[in-house]
């Protein structure tokens, strides 16, 4: 259990620090989903069911799509 | 200078949560308000999930504040948006047959999962903001797979006004009958972990789900609106 439980955290790291270094926008949003499903799958480990599913259908699916559509408008790539 | 400035209000701040934090015992469960959640919800609000108990029964008003911030979002994006033009008679890309015909097939499995969260959230996890955002990211998906498909404007603001005023009456009825505070209790609790039980629960739970999923799905769709 708490093997799983510090990859997870290891995992939501890493992803968190790739979608702050990436230059492309799309692939910036798509970390900063892993770690809303990373956050989520470790919510309902911690016995939170009603977190991790808020988390996982407003973190994951409606906060992802608003970004991709605001990139779709504006630019893809960071300067 | 300027940096100094900030590196300065910003070591106050940590000072602050630091000194508030270390009064907290580490890992130690000090909440009392936490342990008379834990025994009493099941005589006072009669739902089998204690976390609806908590977000509906004894903290009703603050989730009537969460209500009017998201309305607020939603109206501020709508008032933002509002100034750019709308692109006429532009005809939408087709999706690819795999998106339009998965998303034919799963809308209505998501929409029925959305609401059994919203419907069952005081006996199982879930509930009206949980099941809002999942129908609502049903209607994403009708937005990316079936492209020209739009909700229907006026029965979505019509749903969204009906759940936030089925709120208000609930608990301004819970204030005049039942007891002292908003949103107490004046229908029957019934048998508990059935589905009617729990009062008045299930009704604000059902209102907040219309409430929420029309107002992410509107957001959405000012967001997917073709603008130039």
């Amino acid at each position: 259990m708490i093997i799983i439980v510090s990859l997870l955290v290891l995992m939501m790291f890493v992803s968190a620090i790739a979608a702050l270094l990436f230059k492309d926008l799309i692939s910036a949003v798509i970390a900063a989903c892993m770690v809303s499903l990373i956050a989520a799958i470790l919510f309902y480990l911690l016995q939170a069911p009603d977190v991790a599913m808020a988390e996982a259908s407003i973190g994951a699916a409606l906060v992802t799509a608003v970004f991709i559509i605001a990139i779709k408008r504006t630019k893809r790539y960071e300067e | 200078m300027k940096k100094i400035i900030v590196i300065v209000l910003l070591s106050i701040i940590a000072l602050g949560i630091f000194a508030s934090l270390q009064q907290i015992p580490f890992g130690k469960s000090k909440s009392k308000v936490g342990k008379y959640y834990l025994q009493n919800s099941k005589e006072e609000t009669g739902a089998s999930n204690v976390v609806t108990s908590v977000v509906v029964g004894y903290r009703g008003f603050d989730t009537l504040g969460e209500i009017t911030v998201l309305f607020l979002a939603t109206i501020g994006l709508g008032a933002v948006l509002a100034t750019f033009k709308k692109k006429e008679n532009g005809q939408p890309e087709k999706a690819s047959l795999i998106l339009t015909t998965g998303c034919r097939f799963l809308f209505p499995l998501i929409l029925l999962f959305g609401s059994y969260i919203f419907i069952f959230g005081h006996l199982s996890p879930g509930g009206g903001f949980q099941g809002g955002a999942v129908i609502a990211s049903a209607f994403l998906l009708i937005y990316l797979g079936c492209r020209g498909k739009r909700v229907n404007k006026v029965g979505s603001s019509v749903l969204e006004s009906l759940g936030g005023l089925v709120f208000i009456v609930l608990g301004l009825v819970g204030l005049t009958l039942g007891g002292h505070y908003y949103l107490s209790n004046f229908l029957p609790k019934g048998e508990y972990n059935t589905l009617f039980s729990a009062g008045i629960i299930p009704l604000i739970y059902i209102a907040i789900g219309l409430k929420v999923g029309s107002e992410l799905s509107g957001i959405i769709d000012l967001m997917m609106e073709e603008t130039r």
